[in-house]
């Protein structure tokens, strides 16, 4: 066993979830978004003016697009009040900019992250990692056996300043433009944070690299942005985790998420995310793949009060594939609302989507989701499985599959299954030794073991922590 | 040398105006001993197995279970266990004190749990056992200053370090090994999941590995003896006589058939009709059943067939 379990081990997890520091900040934007936030937040930043028009692009995009109220079974989002949220406060880190050296942070800033278990998680098993606390990204490094082949991980203002042209080339254009729905815009217009991924031809990142992120202050929103390019036959496993103590106004967190993954490249995204229960949740991530090249989405969703999240692939060129397995879990007085989004735009394409939740206390879990099979995407394939677990009768689970098929040479395959957690199989458990509440934590570990296997150890440690600490209602 | 004994049980179907099911069962099994419990389809057998498990589906509206424990069942516990905590009256007991106590449910249809390896589901399984056991048997003196460490995580679905007193993986393997080889398994079944994808005679099979490895006191074994071909019933039985020969555990055996008897030789056989037992008899009770059927039984308790 490596040190770096023996630490999430050893560490009180439920401890992670309820200390919170003082609000430390050098600069907070005012509450509520207007143009001249907007200028103030770029100024802050020294951003050139390209970013400032697209940022004031998508503000315009923002207020005229209406807020979505009818989906079918849709999270109830009137609480989401943007004039009430804070939507920038930058931590008072004096160079202002990341540091590279975890000794170089200020004391609470470094103690919130070592509870979290950050520095050990790198020690061991990653290439490089990074920590954005608030809306600024604090500390980030780089092991330089990869920085010498090119690879660059850095935060995506740093991206903005030293790598601007491929920032300007990709930064919500061809992706996630903020047309695309609502929080993309509002996410266009006062986005901040997040990481840049760049990884050459031909290079292969044997280790994941990690971002972590932070809300520590209350009623602010998060909006990082992640932005990946993975060039021709290159290969990167980017790790991201989240989380927010809990406070009595609601939080908002609406992430941006950009891959781009060239021919024969093969990028895995996978996320452990633990909001506290007043957070929402409501992301836009999209891939874009090119021939023979792989993405993989791998995502727990834990905590928040509502979650919208349907990270979404387009499969553009031949022999491109596509692999979601998400899992959701909602406990009382939650929503979430995940699911998958594939398009098959090239023949040849696969895609497969694997998606559990479970439902407990009165919880709802929706699946929401799209295939489609674009006419021409001949000799493609598809399988969609949807398993929903629910504890008792007052839970609640959807399943909501569309798919649109416009080619007849296809191989299309849909399955749900819809169960109670079995009397017989806690029973079972039972007879053998194991209490009620062990032997429900054990189906449910099972239950989720498909995503589990799929993460290093310390998030699969982590994500089972997660459950049970859930399953026990022992997170706030 | 554990006894189990079960006077006067009756038990309906727990729902309102639930079905009676168990219409006073009397029953003593002894930890060595071999019983069998044979009667037609509908007589109460599977029900009399889970109410001695403690299945929620059942409720127990007369009669008592009681499991009775000497030193020899109590070796492992490290203090003295004074008299009050040798009998125990099962009824009140969640199933997974029963089990930590040595009660034992084989299944007739064994739960498939998909993601929980088999390793690691009995590693867990017994250490819970041992954990539960210590629980019941602590002097409740020492409870009260014992602190709450409940709330952190002392195991980790995953298989982590052992932590004090739990058994740890390298251990554990290789007991597992040990038992498996005594079943005749393979290896490879320690790395499925529990009971997922396994054919009628592998579950079976497995449910003898799970009580070769609990130890049990008592094992009550609901017709492990269905739907096995002639060389699983062979390895099934030699696992069966191992649990009474090495580990003196009791068995309660609830078959149809004569022909796992030829195997695992009763000292005891009992005849179950309409809820209760009606006849119980040696070895040779069972051979009489096979050849002329219950309906004698029958005939002798009411005077009809």
């Amino acid at each position: 066993m490596s040190s770096d379990q023996d630490h999430l081990k050893e560490t009180d997890t439920e401890a992670r979830f309820e200390f919170k520091k003082e609000e430390r900040s050098s600069f907070q934007a005012d509450k509520g978004l207007t143009e001249e936030t907007i200028r103030v937040i770029s100024e802050d930043k020294g951003e050139p003016e390209w970013m400032l028009k697209r940022r004031l692009r998508a503000l315009e995009q923002f207020q005229e697009m209406p807020m979505p109220t009818d989906w079918p079974g849709q999270p109830d989002l009137s609480e989401v009040d943007v004039d009430e949220i804070v939507p920038y406060i930058r931590p008072d880190v004096e160079t202002r900019e990341s540091v590279d050296d975890w000794t170089d942070l200020p004391d609470d800033i470094k103690d919130t992250f070592d509870k979290l278990g950050i520095p050990e998680a790198e020690k061991n098993a990653l290439s490089g990692v990074g920590a954005q606390y608030e809306s600024e990204v604090v500390y980030q490094n780089m092991q330089e056996q990869w920085e010498d082949k090119g690879v660059i991980f850095c935060n995506m203002d740093e991206a903005l300043r030293e790598h601007e042209e491929l920032v300007r080339e990709h930064f919500m254009t061809k992706c996630v433009p903020p047309s695309d729905n609502k929080f993309a815009a509002l996410h266009g217009a006062i986005w901040s944070g997040g990481s840049f991924v760049y990884v050459p031809e031909d290079t292969v990142v044997e280790m994941p690299v990690q971002a972590y992120f932070r809300m520590n202050s209350e009623g602010m929103g998060q909006f990082e942005h992640t932005l990946i390019i993975a060039e021709e036959n290159s290969e990167v496993h980017y790790i991201e985790g989240c989380s927010a103590p809990k406070y009595s106004a609601f939080n908002l967190h609406s992430g941006g998420v950009e891959v781009f993954v060239d021919d024969g490249a093969h990028v895995q995204y996978s996320t452990v995310q633990n909001w506290s229960k007043n957070t929402y949740n409501l992301n836009t991530k999209r891939a874009l793949v090119e021939g023979d090249g792989r993405m993989e989405w791998i995502s727990g969703s834990m905590g928040s009060k509502a979650t919208m999240l349907y990270p979404s692939t387009v499969l553009k060129g031949r022999g491109a594939s596509d692999n979601h397995i998400t899992i959701a879990f909602a406990g009382e007085g939650q929503n979430i609302d995940t699911g998958a989004k594939v398009y098959h735009n090239a023949p040849e394409t696969k895609s497969t989507i694997e998606s559990k939740s479970v439902a407990k206390d009165g919880g709802r879990t929706n699946y929401r989701g799209l295939v489609h099979i674009a006419d021409g995407a001949s000799d493609s394939s598809t399988s969609v499985e949807c398993d929903a677990l629910m504890f008792d009768n007052e839970s609640t689970s959807d399943t909501m599959p569309y798919m649109e098929i416009n080619e007849s040479a296809v191989d299309v395959a849909h399955e749900a299954t819809v169960g109670k957690i079995g009397d017989e199989d806690v029973f079972y458990l039972q007879s053998r030794g194991l209490d009620d509440d062990d032997a429900k934590q054990m189906i449910v570990s099972g239950f989720i073991e498909p995503i589990t296997e799929e993460l290093p150890i310390e998030y699969a440690v982590e994500l089972n922590r997660l459950v049970e600490l859930e399953m026990e209602g022992s997170l706030g | 040398m554990a006894t189990l004994q079960i006077n006067n049980l009756h038990a309906k179907v727990a729902e309102e105006d639930g079905e009676s099911i168990l219409r006073g069962v009397d029953l003593t099994v002894e930890s060595g001993e071999i019983h069998a419990l044979m009667g037609p389809n509908g007589s109460g057998k599977s029900t009399t197995a889970k109410v001695i498990a403690g299945h929620p589906a059942y409720e127990v509206t007369e009669g008592e279970i009681t499991l009775v424990l000497d030193d020899e069942d109590l070796a492992d516990v490290d203090e003295e266990v004074p008299p009050e905590k040798r009998e125990w009256d099962l009824l009140d007991l969640e199933p997974n004190e029963r089990a930590a106590l040595g009660i034992f449910l084989g299944f007739q249809y064994p739960a498939e749990i998909e993601g929980v390896t088999m390793t690691n589901f009995l590693r867990q399984a017994l250490n819970a056992k041992h954990e539960e056991r210590e629980e019941l048997f602590e002097d409740e003196d020492d409870e009260a200053t014992e602190d709450e460490d409940d709330a952190g995580y002392d195991t980790s679905p995953m298989e982590g370090e052992a932590d004090d007193g739990e058994i740890g993986v390298a251990e554990f393997q290789q007991l597992l090994k040990e038992k498996m080889e005594l079943l005749d398994m393979d290896e490879k079944f320690a790395q499925r999941y529990l009971n997922a994808g396994f054919s009628g005679g592998e579950k079976k099979q497995n449910e003898v590995l799970q009580a070769a490895i609990l130890e049990p006191s008592v094992a009550v074994l609901d017709e492990i003896d269905s739907g096995l071909d002639i060389d699983r019933l062979q390895d099934v039985s030699k696992g069966i006589n191992a649990l009474r020969d090495e580990q003196g555990t009791g068995v309660l055996q609830i078959t149809h058939y004569q022909r796992i008897l030829d195997y695992v030789e009763p000292d005891h056989v009992h005849v179950m009709i309409d809820g209760e037992i009606a006849e119980s008899g040696g070895a040779d009770l069972a051979r009489k059943l096979e050849d002329e059927g219950y309906d004698w039984v029958r005939e002798q308790v009411y005077g009809t067939a």
